[in-house]
């Protein structure tokens, strides 16, 4: 396939010095006897260094699978089946993690790449000491006793802005908010100072108050730290709070990516433009003479990640197709240096 | 028998359901051919249970004994298809009694609040008996005999049906249906046996099929020891108990009437694991 | 937590009370004259209307009751007439061989099953595993005693490794009789392990996709480490309650399997206390074992205390 990606460079292997991640035509399937679902079938996108990428996209669009395919934290019986997922060590080497060992990867894990999770209520151990977490992780990947792991982790809750870090240290999962244990997991994924972080959905299972609080934090720490993101989403208004770049899903794949200002100010994707459409608050929702414009759902639904239609997969929805689309794949163009999409009508929006 | 009325219960699909479920399919089938072993011995026996052959006392396992024969010269597969009779019949009979007991402490447990108290105590003070020491023990008091037996194993078994019918009955009732019954003055007795109870088909009938494998064992246990049924009956269990003499001398004396015991004690088990998945795959967890 | 043992402790007693007043009931329901049951047919009526005054049989039944919890509460098991020793000395004087079989066979059963039905579960689906709940159905459906002949005809008479039965004499060294207890606690561990894996394989398939073992894993830490100290952690405390109620079941199997091996146990006391009707003995014995496995059960409440910090409160 033709890649046209900007900063990729002609060498396969070569990754630009700004850029931490690159899924290149990821595939990962489930494989039940006879039967695949494809849930992520070419999924390319690119995370640059410092920087936020949102992953957005419907339940099932496969955004999910996509970050668990990067920490290769597949459960049974999902595969990478194809593609590359390019990592830039922190030490300057690029490797892959899709064909990594399980041992390189299990190094890589929490030390290199470190994931916090939709569930903040059940993604700790409720059996140990929120320090007992913290400490394990950071005595699973450097040479340090117990009291320096403590301190370290106390360190971790200040920086997550836990009031009286001492006290919570001892503390169990059980005894704190969701707020609060969401705050405790980012401590926990950033212990080991990671290069990149995978946000799973990480504040759809907090009220909204506490939702804008960890947004704030995680800006914040992004700042600090200087660690880059890839946020999985599928709430468009938390992508304009906390995105940098967005890379759109649908069906298994990323049909668009662009900074966040130019995909907002003009999606070059109808599925995007759709997506849009459907949020209540944004600008675009008032009409050029500045009344309201009905909210317009996307017609018709989803295709079944387990008969995908051979062209492309939102054709059958899509108010722009035309044959050709039902056919052919769109590959990802370049509609503008930045701006990459999927469509092959893309110079009509 | 428990097992064998599940296929009669409903439509035709639940027969191509049963095929499709391997487990309760070779279950059904092998507590089949034991049940009809068990009940056409008289036809199929080539000797009488009992009849005695001196000379042909200790005989190892030929074509003319399938099993051998024991210390009197009677034949062993002859003894094993009659035993089964008997075996078969206090294991049902124990799990009928157990059934009834059962479900009748369960459903008023379950339904009235003042009753929850007091049976639910005696039923977790029943499991803390170790089965077969509190069917020796009941056995002991009641005097043995075959009833007695049955008695006692219909006793011991009971708890655990009333404690998976209270749990359940816990639920239901609570039910907008039931609730609307009873707002609607329909009578107690009538929301428990329709509502409730038919409601309790699937866990009853699973609970009862592990209570009629437990039971059997229960029951080959109690021979065993020598205080259950008269050493004189054949049971699999007595069976056994007259073969330990000659361990090293005459294995086929234990291992025979053994293997009929395994080999129906785990269809049963089958038939309940199987029946347990067809019915009500949530119960899976609670083993 | 406080709060907790006291209702744990509460419960236990009410569930003993209610053992005690069953075990009462169960002696009391016996047809017949116990006393005259007790002493034969040779016995004159004199000597039966002196025993049934010895026994408290004269009074009223809940006259007896209070009798009878009166001397509960004084640790008095009561007599057996036909030992002429205490109950509580007869039982004492026999546990050694019972408790040793019991503690050897729980740890023969959680040996097999622990790591058997971790891994099944881990492996769920795998060869492995459908041969696991296999075989696992078929030792449930052993017999225990006819194991123990099993193994009794292979390892003992045709190899001669293990001693056929008894407990080794009255000079036995301490290690000729536990030799005595291979066999018996081999042939009722394996028995009940196919209940403790059972119940290992499905707390252990309830806890591996929860969300902390996914967490664990990200952590970068080995499989091995993810199982045991993350997930097999909150497994075990459905397990330890399996553990509990096995070992009520090993109880009743070692009744059973005492007498196999012809091991001077509790078992085997009770049996023959079946067969010469000595109440008292059969009495007690039912008190004490329940008495166990009722504190088993409350030591595994007390296990859940250190174990898991959520009942702490």
């Amino acid at each position: 396939m033709a890649m046209s990606t900007p900063n990729a460079g002609n060498h396969p292997d070569a990754l630009a010095d700004d850029i931490v991640l690159r899924a290149d035509n990821l595939r990962t399937h489930f494989i039940m006897g006879a039967r695949a679902a494809k849930s992520v079938d070419g999924v390319t996108l690119t995370v640059r260094r410092g920087q936020t990428l949102a992953v957005v996209g419907e339940s099932g669009s496969g955004k999910s699978v996509t970050s668990l395919s990067i920490m290769r934290l597949l459960a049974h019986p999902g595969r990478i089946v194809g593609g590359r997922l390019l990592y830039r060590m922190r030490d300057g080497g690029v490797v892959d993690l899709a064909t990594l060992s399980d041992k390189r990867m299990r190094a890589i894990r929490g030390k290199e790449i470190a994931m916090i999770f939709q569930e903040p209520m059940t993604s700790l151990n409720p059996l140990y000491t929120v320090g007992d977490q913290i400490m394990e992780m950071i005595r699973l990947h450097e040479p340090v006793d117990r009291h320096e792991a403590r301190t370290r982790a106390r360190r971790m809750l200040e920086l997550v802005e836990i009031p009286a870090p001492d006290k919570r240290l001892d503390q169990y999962p059980h005894e704190m908010s969701g707020g609060m244990r969401q705050r405790v997991m980012i401590a926990l994924a950033l212990a080991c100072n990671p290069a990149l972080l995978i946000a799973d959905e990480p504040t759809t299972a907090l009220d909204v108050t506490i939702q804008a609080q960890i947004l704030d934090l995680m800006r914040r720490l992004q700042r600090e730290i200087g660690m880059s993101i890839l946020f999985v989403t599928h709430n468009l208004g938390v992508v304009a709070e906390i995105a940098h770049e967005v890379a759109v899903m649908y069906a298994g794949r990323v049909v668009e990516q662009a900074p966040v200002h130019d995909l907002f100010a003009r999606p070059r994707h109808p599925y995007t433009k759709g997506l849009l459409a459907c949020i209540p608050d944004a600008k675009r929702d008032r009409a050029d003479d500045g009344t309201r414009k009905m909210l317009n759902p996307i017609p018709g639904s989803v295709p079944s990640v387990l008969a995908l239609p051979a062209g492309c997969a939102f054709a059958p929805r899509c108010p722009l197709a035309e044959p050709h689309c039902e056919t052919a794949p769109p590959e990802l163009l370049n509609a503008s240096p930045e701006h990459l999409t999927r469509c092959w009508r893309h110079e009509l929006l | 028998m428990a097992a064998a009325s599940a296929s009669s219960v409903d439509s035709p699909r639940i027969s191509t359901l049963i095929l499709q479920r391997k487990t309760l399919a070779i279950g059904l089938a092998i507590i089949v051919v034991i049940t009809l072993l068990a009940v056409l011995a008289p036809l199929i026996a080539p000797y009488a249970p009992g009849k005695l052959s001196i000379v042909n006392r200790l005989k190892p396992p030929s074509a003319t004994w399938f099993f051998g024969t024991d210390e009197f010269g009677r034949d062993i597969f002859s003894r094993t298809i009659y035993a089964g009779q008997l075996s078969l019949l206090v294991g049902a009979a124990a799990t009928a009694l157990a059934a009834t007991v059962g479900i009748t402490l369960g459903l008023v447990a379950g339904f009235f609040r003042k009753a929850d108290g007091i049976v639910s105590r005696i039923i977790d003070a029943m499991m803390a008996f170790p089965d077969i020491l509190l069917a020796i023990a009941l056995v002991a008091a009641l005097g043995p005999s075959l009833a007695t037996v049955i008695v006692a194993l219909g006793v011991v078994y009971a708890p655990r049906l009333a404690r998976v019918v209270r749990a359940s009955t816990l639920v239901i009732r609570e039910l907008p249906y039931v609730e609307a019954a009873r707002a609607l003055g329909v009578p107690t007795w009538r929301i428990m046996t329709r509502h409730v109870l038919r409601n309790l088909v699937s866990p009853i009938l699973v609970q009862a099929t592990f209570i009629f494998a437990y039971a059997m064992l229960a029951e080959a246990g109690l021979s065993f020891l020598g205080v259950g049924v008269s050493p004189e009956i054949p049971t699999w269990g007595t069976m056994i108990a007259a073969g330990r003499q000659y361990v090293g001398q005459a294995d086929w004396m234990t291992i025979f009437p053994g293997l009929a015991i395994i080999l129906t004690v785990l269809s049963l088990q089958l038939v309940g694991d199987g029946l347990r998945d067809l019915l009500d795959p949530r119960l899976r967890k609670d083993l | 937590m406080t709060r907790y043992v006291l209702q744990r402790l509460f419960g236990m007693l009410t569930v003993m009370f209610t053992v005690v007043t069953i075990v009462f009931v169960i002696v009391r329901v016996a047809p017949g004259d116990p006393a005259a049951v007790m002493l034969g047919p040779d016995a004159t009526p004199a000597d039966i209307d002196v025993l049934r005054v010895r026994l408290g049989l004269d009074q009223s039944l809940p006259v007896q009751y209070l009798y009878f919890l009166a001397q509960l509460a004084r640790g008095d098991l009561g007599h057996s007439i036909f030992l002429d020793m205490p109950v509580a000395a007869a039982l004492l004087d026999r546990a050694e061989p019972t408790f040793f079989l019991t503690v050897f066979a729980i740890l023969i059963a959680s040996a097999i099953a622990l790591p058997v039905g971790i891994m099944s579960a881990y492996k769920r689906g795998s060869f492995f595993d459908q041969s696991v709940t296999t075989l696992t159905m078929l030792a449930a459906s052993i017999p225990s005693f006819w194991l123990g002949l099993i193994l009794i005809q292979v390892f003992a008479v045709r190899f001669g490794w293990f001693p056929v039965a008894g407990y080794g004499g009255p000079d036995a060294s301490f290690l000729t009789r536990m030799s005595h207890l291979v066999l018996p606690a081999v042939a009722l561990g394996v028995v009940s392990s196919a209940l403790i894996t059972r119940f290992t394989r499905a707390s252990m398939l309830d806890v591996l996709n929860d969300d902390y073992v996914r967490t664990a894993r990200s952590k970068g830490m080995g499989e091995f480490r993810v199982i045991m100290k993350h997930a097999f952690k909150n497994a075990l405390i459905p397990v330890l309650t399996v553990v509990g109620l096995t070992a009520a079941l090993l109880v009743s199997g070692a009744v059973v399997t005492e007498t196999v091996f012809s091991l001077p146990g509790v078992g085997n006391l009770v049996v023959s206390a079946v067969l010469r009707r000595d109440y008292p003995v059969i009495q007690g014995a039912l008190l004490v074992i329940a008495a166990i496995y009722v504190l088993i059960n409350f030591g595994i409440d007390l296990l859940y205390l250190m174990i898991d910090p959520r009942v702490r409160y």
